[in-house]
């Protein structure tokens, strides 16, 4: 298969929640977001300020498009808060394996869950790589709609920073 | 907890790392913990420097000025940093669009008059011959076809219902009809105080969503004003503010010696407005059961809700149903 990595490549994040929701990704994407005034983004913030602070190479900025938390000499490191997403947090780690690649980097990853003192070892594999690709496709068409996905009931809505947005309305 | 913080006493405002002192003329010195802070009421003359200023903006808090009389002159509002140009180019659309724009403003007078007869039913058998006429007056919001139409509609029921405040109130200071500019008798003195606090509360509430406040849809968007916060207003002045007044009066907690009358122009005195903004803070923190939502929600969110209700709709994800309290 022909991929065209320029094309398609875009924001760890993005790829974090297409893995949540899809909904809350083109909302995301068109700044109609609501992490700000949330209390467990700001945890997380602050949780990600004091952790490793012996790491040299914190925060780094990759071809102005993903911010990888922390690089070593053969590792990669994301610093998550819990492990309730843990499939869309190897996702989105995988995708930075993924871009590395691309760019002709070949590392490993952890993720860190630092409150739990937990970590979980990532790799890419050739099935990993496939994955990405398709849902690097499908973040595309999504962002590409008019309007926003319909809302699809998910366990962890209620916990949403986006909950109260998704689920005001009137009821008659 | 985020807190609105009100201070009335004229003095200094310093910054000392992360707290905020203010100052009296007297140098009694009081801090304000800045993580507790949402918005800070300037009633009395205040000096503050650029330090003070780059503090509030990390934090984004908004400072709202008043004047002597306590009519609000202006705020202080930290950059934006939450934008959305699709939002800004979808409202705007809505503003163009007649149709559309017309569809918002009726549902802005709409859910204001049921919540102005949500009050009058309150005072059933005083009230019976206004709340008749106003929802006579009432069909002719679904019949509009321009928003001039509309303005009149609604510029008619508020009147009726102002005229009949004197039927429930236990007090109403000579009040005969409604005057703005300037008040000159203490409940429209009291009024216009309650609704510029609401514009406030509302713009502060836009704020944190990505809604433009200046393009709005009732009232024309003007640059004067954050238009789009007189529009939501008018939901929540009903709601809100004028419950409070009622609440006020007939429990005598205000009587005449809480206005003052200089050169012909009624305002609250300070404590007056003490004895206003307790009960006003009162009501917006009050919480009722939200029956989507199901959670508990304060009237001050429901001010944020009726925002996101507006941001789905322009962005063609649900159509717009204005509150109607159904408590």
């Amino acid at each position: 298969m022909d991929f065209d990595f320029e094309k398609y490549k875009t924001q760890g994040i993005k790829v974090n929640y297409y893995y949540i929701c899809k909904r809350k990704l083109w909302l995301y994407d068109k700044g109609i977001c609501f992490e700000k005034n949330f209390d467990r983004v700001l945890q997380g913030k602050i949780l990600h300020k004091n952790a490793f602070q012996r790491e040299e190479h914190k925060d780094m900025l990759i071809d102005e498009m993903i911010k990888i938390d922390i690089v070593s000499a053969d590792h990669i490191k994301e610093i998550k808060i819990s492990s309730k997403m843990k499939n869309p947090d190897i996702m989105q780690l995988l995708y930075y394996l993924f871009y590395l690649k691309q760019l002709g980097i070949s590392k490993k990853g952890t993720i860190n869950y630092v409150k739990e003192k937990k970590v979980v070892e990532v790799e890419l594999t050739e099935e990993d790589e496939k994955e990405i690709k398709s849902a690097l496709i499908n973040i595309r068409q999504i962002l590409m709609m008019k309007k926003p996905p319909e809302i699809k009931k998910l366990p962890y809505c209620k916990k949403c920073a986006y909950y109260e947005f998704c689920y005001a309305k009137e009821v008659d | 907890m985020y807190k609105d913080y009100y201070i009335f006493s004229n003095g200094k405002i310093s910054r000392k790392e992360n707290t905020i002192y203010f100052e009296d003329k007297e140098e009694n010195k009081k801090p304000i913990p800045i993580e507790q802070i949402e918005r800070l009421h300037f009633f009395g003359e205040i000096d503050l420097n650029t330090k003070f200023i780059g503090l509030i903006s990390q934090y984004d808090i908004i400072l709202n000025f008043y004047n002597y009389y306590g009519y609000y002159i202006g705020s202080y509002l930290p950059r934006k940093k939450n934008v959305s140009g699709l939002l800004i180019v979808k409202q705007s659309e809505g503003y163009i669009f007649h149709e559309k724009r017309l569809f918002f403003a009726k549902c802005f007078v709409e859910s204001a008059v049921f919540h102005i007869l949500r009050n009058l039913r309150n005072y059933k058998g005083k009230t019976d011959e206004v709340i008749k006429e106003i929802e006579e007056e009432k069909q002719n919001i679904f019949k509009a076809r321009e928003i001039d139409e509309l303005m009149g509609i609604e510029g008619r029921i508020r009147k009726r219902y102002y005229e009949s405040f004197s039927l429930f109130l236990n007090n109403d200071f000579g009040f005969s009809k409604r005057e703005k500019r300037p008040p000159t008798d203490p409940l429209n003195a009291l009024i216009s105080f309650g609704n510029g606090m609401m514009y406030n509360t509302v713009l502060g509430e836009i704020y944190k969503t990505q809604l433009d406040p200046t393009i709005s849809y009732l009232h024309e968007p003007s640059s004067k004003r954050f238009s789009l916060s007189l529009d939501i207003a008018e939901i929540f002045k009903p709601l809100i503010v004028d419950p409070v007044i009622f609440y006020l009066i007939n429990n005598r907690m205000l009587k005449e010696d809480d206005f003052d009358i200089e050169e012909g122009i009624c305002f609250l005195n300070d404590e007056g407005k003490k004895k206003f903004i307790k009960e006003y803070q009162n009501k917006l923190e009050t919480t009722i059961k939200h029956r989507s939502l199901n959670r508990k929600v304060s009237y001050r969110t429901l001010i944020r809700l009726e925002c996101y209700k507006i941001i789905k709709a322009l962005i063609e994800d649900e159509p717009y149903k204005p509150l109607k309290a159904w408590w």
